[in-house]
């Protein structure tokens, strides 16, 4: 190899890249929880809590954030909307929502899958005794579901916190856009993108190993 | 004395297909009812439409004289929830598949009904939950997640669940059939036993024998309606009806 | 006019939106050609019980999992370059970028497909003498294929939700069109919902396909 490998102007940048990881984390974290919540509201309006015209309306939206790419939402949200609601976003917030309801929508297919999941006998069993149907959910059907869904939960905020580096192109200071800002000034794209993959790689190897390990220690409780 | 449970005119449809075809039956308290028929014959909706699993399309239901649900102006009959799962712990039921809650133990399977459903105390519902148990045998397996109990020690699980509620009336959909041959054997001395409370018990199944041992009346079901009954001895020794015999004969055809 | 909402200047420029869809396909055609093929190779190591091809297809595989994917496109365009001295199109980077990623994600669909085909389908074909490739190319593939083909057509939606990412390194796809005729009109709102609603049809299609056929799949007992 007959290149100069220089990694010291990454050195000298790390903190300013280990500020962009933490921006990505709070950005995927705040996604994801706003996500969350998004998702169980879509799920409850989809099998028909709110009504006939409600439910179709989750569908819609659901199916349609399911079957594009983030990246025309997080435009969509960044220059779109200001001029809808007649106020400027900042790059966090445009890329928040944009995310947050995409995620939701994928959520929302994964709850209500949970929940179709578990056998009408098990409906019927709680019935039987008596039960009324919070109390079935409560009691029965969402402790199965639960686990059920935990997998696929996980696997979604996996690729939630890789999506998060589309907020670059709207200039937010993850992890990405300081790599692009740092190399901007060092002239080492090598170096620079080569390290800051390996940060992602390490990170988000790191949150598969913990993922796994929270499964299989909620595996162990139950059999 | 009004019948502890009768019906009247009793009719269920999925869809376009009229599975129930005008059922009036009538159970005195005390009596052990065995129900037969073919698959399609529709003894399993009947016995589900008893404890409203299934709500019929037509017809009346009473327990202990009074009808179930209430009559609208326009005729039909509007079943609150309220009211169903009141019966539901006056008549119990116990499935073909048991349905135990995987995610609980044995023992808090059995319990369940009686602390969350009766709202009793945990003790207490405990107490009653570990004498139902250990009177179907099992009270060593308290502790034992169902994927652990084998399909026979399951369903007896299911039976013990369904006796804490300590129900009036207790419904068997095919307790027996999908187990393991030599598991059925467990199941139904266990509910033979139940017999000696003297509590009203119906019984859909397959097993002629047990009927006949276990039953004080027969019910043959053929297209929806009551071909037969009677004694088990009338019924299943000297049927009088020509398609009672016929049904009777698949059973025998290959006795050795 | 819809309301506030002015569609005309979008509509009147579709036919830039379709060129730009039309390079996304491309893209989505390269990319997924490669993926299926680089990635048979990838599976069957990463199924070897043998560790010199079994560790490499791994650290493939996890490698291009565990990294976003605007970051590997982005590797492939400014740092690829300077490592190799090979300076690379947007698009080929791109193409690049994409065919590999894709390319890992396929390999995890093989290895699940080869691996779920039984034990005795191995065996009884060895039993008769068959050789390796034989016993692949006749026995276990043909199983597997039926399995594979929902997750197939899941990764292929995938990809497509992907290529609009090559619309950061200026590649004159479909999203970049948008983004360009967004700036042109001044009309972010309308062209951003018609570009969304187009690729809606491109990828939903996809998805109710891989839907029937994961039913299809239940339905026969596969």
């Amino acid at each position: 190899m007959n290149y100069d490998w220089d990694f010291s102007p990454v050195w000298r940048g790390m903190d300013f890249l280990l500020g962009g990881l933490a921006n990505t984390l709070l950005l995927s974290g705040a996604a994801i929880l706003s996500g969350l919540v998004i998702g169980l509201l879509l799920a409850g309006l989809r099998i028909g809590a709110g009504g006939r015209v409600l439910g179709f309306a989750a569908a819609a939206v659901i199916t349609f954030y399911r079957n594009t790419p983030p990246l025309v939402h997080l435009f969509f949200f960044f220059y779109g909307l200001p001029i809808l609601i007649g106020v400027s976003l900042s790059p966090f917030l445009a890329a928040l929502i944009a995310l947050s309801i995409q995620s939701g929508a994928f959520f929302a297919e994964i709850f209500r899958g949970g929940i179709t999941s578990i056998e009408r006998g098990q409906w019927e069993a709680g019935r039987a005794i008596g039960m009324g149907e919070i109390t079935l959910l409560r009691r029965v059907i969402l402790p199965q579901a639960l686990r059920r869904m935990l997998p696929p939960l996980t696997e979604r905020c996996f690729e939630l916190i890789k999506t998060t580096a589309l907020a670059a192109s709207l200039a937010y200071g993850e992890l990405l856009y300081r790599a692009m800002t740092l190399t901007s000034q060092s002239f080492r794209p090598l170096e620079t993108y080569t390290a800051v993959a390996l940060l992602f790689f390490v990170v988000l190897c790191g949150s598969s190993f913990a993922i796994r390990a929270l499964e299989a220690r909620l595996a162990l409780a139950q059999p | 004395m009004p019948p502890v449970l009768r019906s009247a005119g009793l009719r269920k449809s999925f869809g376009s297909l009229e599975v129930l075809r005008g059922i009036d039956l009538s159970i005195a308290a005390g009596e052990r009812v065995a129900i037969l028929g073919s698959s399609g014959s529709g003894k399993s909706t009947l016995l589900r439409c008893l404890n409203f699993m299934e709500i019929p399309s037509a017809g009346r239901v009473f327990l202990d004289g009074e009808p179930v649900g209430r009559q609208a102006a326009n005729g039909s009959i509007r079943y609150p929830r309220a009211e169903l799962m009141r019966l539901r712990q006056r008549v119990g039921m116990v499935f073909q598949q048991f349905n135990l809650f995987p995610h609980m133990t044995a023992l808090a399977n059995v319990m369940e009904g009686p602390a969350t459903v009766q709202r009793r105390a945990r003790a207490e519902a405990r107490r009653i939950a570990e004498r139902q148990l250990a009177r179907v045998g099992l009270a060593d397996k308290a502790e034992t997640y169902p994927a652990f109990l084998s399909g026979g020690q399951q369903q007896r699980v299911a039976i013990a669940r369904a006796l804490a509620m300590e129900p009036e009336i207790l419904l068997f959909d095919e307790p027996t059939s999908s187990l393991d041959p030599e598991l059925v054997g467990e199941v139904l001395s266990v509910i033979l036993d139940l017999s000696r409370d003297g509590r009203t018990m119906l019984l859909v199944t397959h097993e002629l024998g047990f009927a006949y041992h276990f039953a004080t009346r027969v019910i043959f079901l053929h297209d929806g309606m009551i071909h037969e009954e009677g004694p088990p001895e009338q019924v299943l020794k000297q049927p009088r009806q020509d398609r009672t015999r016929q049904f009777l004969e698949r059973f025998t055809a290959f006795r050795f | 006019m819809i309301g506030p909402f002015d569609f005309g200047p979008v509509l009147e420029n579709f036919d830039l939106l379709l060129r730009g869809a039309r390079l996304t396909l491309l893209l989505w055609a390269i990319a997924f050609a490669f993926a299926l093929v680089a990635g048979l190779f990838v599976g069957i190591a990463r199924s070897s019980p043998r560790r010199w091809l079994n560790w490499p297809a791994t650290a493939y595989v996890e490698l291009f999992r565990n990294i976003p994917v605007l970051v590997q496109l982005i590797w492939f365009y400014f740092a690829f370059p300077v490592l190799s001295g090979v300076r690379l199109s947007p698009f080929a980077a791109s193409a690049i970028g994409l065919s590999l990623n894709a390319s890992a994600y396929c390999a995890e669909i093989y290895r699940g497909g080869l691996q779920s085909v039984a034990r005795g389908q191995w065996e009884g074909g060895r039993a008769l003498g068959m050789g390796e490739v034989q016993l692949m190319g006749r026995i276990i593939l043909p199983q597997a294929v039926r399995r594979m083909i929902p997750a197939f057509t899941n990764r292929a939606v995938e990809l497509l939700k992907n290529t609009a990412i090559a619309s950061i390194l200026v590649v004159h796809e479909l999203m970049y069109e948008a983004r360009e005729l967004s700036a042109e009109t001044f009309l972010p709102l309308e062209t951003f919902a018609v570009v969304g609603v187009v690729y809606f049809l491109l990828i939903w299609p996809g998805t109710l396909f891989s839907s029937y056929l994961e039913r299809r799949l239940a339905r026969q007992g596969g």
